[in-house]
């Protein structure tokens, strides 16, 4: 994934805790983590430190970055800052080539140019060495 | 041998859509004290109690703050659909013999508190650090409602479901609040007033949301044999079934089918009943999509057909189709925030003696 710098990080910001540490310091690098099961072959995000298909210890696996949309909205109203002066945008569900769904954004169009089957590629927005938060995009011409 | 049939034999609403003189308890309270009133049990005779809050207070407080030394508790938490739970389980322990007198509780000042912010934004503060599963979710501004639209999306995408068609399901259920002399809204609507309102979020409009309230309700469940002698004639618990399939949007297995697609089936199969057989509805309407996939999963209508079959007045109040099938209604119970009681007698207008059940 492209790692930009975040300018200025006013959202929620990931707390890296838990069974996920791993996955938000790759993001920070550039790299989109998902868990594959080495007992049952199952993938899933978000992380957790059991394979929720067959109970037994998950690996880390490095995702391709690419998705197709799976459904999504247009959120118009949102009380709370920063999403206040940021709407409208799309909040959408991604389902990741390789299989788990992921909730993002979708960024670098106009938020009527979404529609549900489009390809995306993954970005990653640095908040801090320890964090780095997933956007999507359209996908370019060579997808 | 005493009759140990589950039966629900008193219901309470505290004062509502908005009652600034309450806090959340005090609407636990004043809605305990009606029911205990509509059905005549003394206080001291409740040994069980179940209820949730969306806060720090739980069924373990609740039940200090009522007065009520238990032998059985139950405060599970579903979220909206918490209190059919508490039904389901209070219907089991009652036949089992783990206690006599079992009251349900909710309360809620959402309204008074919080304003309309509770399904656009209004938990999170800016920059502010999230913990545990919500990390994986909370830095891009869903909303409440725009969980919901993801579904009311995706629905329109694989069956054509029209706003058009969801929007029949509102004006249903404003018919229904038209009987109701405390609803917040009572004013008929259309199909053009629903998709004309502004949009939430897409594919939601204002009309396809419910409106945040305050309010609380209670339930006294007890058994057939006590009922006899009380106030109200008992409701009958005759089949209860529950299910839950993620609690986070982005873990929601198949956007377009709901746990009420397996349990449905089985609450109308431990009554002895088909989906024929239904002529009156309670179903959470937070947002018209929520009917909509209720009803596929209830087996009223084949699953995709949801649009199509709200489109025909099927849940409008005196519907051409309605008629055809025997009546069948919508009405759904107030008061709503993220909680809603079930009650076998909520309105006069869907009063049914010895017939009930607590859905999903």
């Amino acid at each position: 994934m492209e790692v930009r710098t975040a300018d200025g990080w006013s959202r929620p910001k990931p707390a890296a805790d838990g069974a996920g540490a791993q996955f938000w310091a790759a993001a920070a690098e550039g790299r989109l983590l998902i868990q594959h099961c080495p007992s049952c072959g199952s993938r899933q995000f978000y992380p957790r430190p059991i394979c929720i298909a067959c109970g037994s210890d998950p690996a880390w696996e490095e995702a391709s970055g690419r998705g197709r949309l799976h459904t999504f909205t247009i959120v118009r109203q949102n009380g709370a800052e920063p999403f206040r002066s940021e709407l409208p945008y799309v909040v959408a569900m991604i389902d990741l080539e390789e299989g788990p769904r992921m909730m993002g954004n979708v960024t670098g169009c106009q938020v009527d140019d979404v529609f549900i089957g489009m390809l995306l590629v993954a970005y990653s927005v640095k908040v801090s060495d320890e964090v780095g938060v997933v956007f999507w995009e359209p996908a370019g011409p060579e997808g | 041998m005493a009759d140990r049939t589950p039966v629900i034999v008193g219901v309470g609403l505290s004062d509502y859509p908005k009652a600034p003189h309450l806090d959340g308890l005090g609407h636990h309270a004043q809605a305990f004290q009606r029911a205990l009133a509509d059905c005549g049990l003394a206080k001291g005779e409740l040994d069980g109690y179940a209820g949730v809050g969306m806060g720090m207070d739980q069924a373990p407080t609740f039940a200090e703050y009522l007065g009520i030394s238990h032998r059985y508790i139950d405060g599970t938490m579903t979220g909206g659909s918490s209190f059919e739970f508490h039904i389901q389980h209070a219907a089991a322990a009652i036949r089992e013999g783990l206690c006599e007198a079992v009251a349900i509780t909710y309360g809620s000042n959402f309204l008074s508190s919080m304003g309309r912010s509770l399904g656009t934004g209004g938990f999170l503060a800016a920059g502010q650090r999230v913990s545990g599963i919500a990390q994986y979710e909370a830095p891009y501004g869903g909303t409440l409602v725009g969980s919901y639209a993801m579904a009311a999306r995706r629905h329109m995408h694989e069956f054509g479901t029209t706003s058009e068609q969801l929007a029949t399901i509102a004006v249903g259920v404003r018919e229904y609040a038209g009987l109701n002399p405390s609803a917040m809204y009572r004013d008929p609507i259309t199909v053009d007033d629903v998709v004309n309102s502004r949009l939430i979020a897409d594919p939601l409009h204002k009309l396809d949301c419910c409106v945040v309230s305050d309010g609380g309700g209670a339930v006294i469940v007890t058994t057939a044999e006590r009922a006899r002698d009380l106030r109200q004639p008992p409701v009958y618990v005759l089949g209860a079934a529950g299910g839950q399939t993620h609690w986070n949007i982005s873990q929601m297995p198949d956007f377009t089918s709901t746990a009420a697609a397996r349990c449905g089936p089985e609450a109308l199969a431990l009554a002895g009943v088909g989906p024929e057989d239904i002529d009156t509805l309670q179903l959470y309407d937070s947002f018209t999509i929520t009917v909509l996939l209720l009803i596929e999963g209830l087996g009223l209508c084949p699953k995709g057909e949801g649009g199509a079959y709200a489109a025909e007045g099927n849940l409008r109040k005196g519907g051409s189709r309605a008629a055809q099938h025997r009546r069948r209604r919508a009405l759904v119970v107030p008061p709503g925030d993220a909680g809603h009681i079930p009650a076998g007698r909520s309105h006069p207008s869907v009063a049914r003696p010895g017939r009930g059940g607590a859905g999903p």
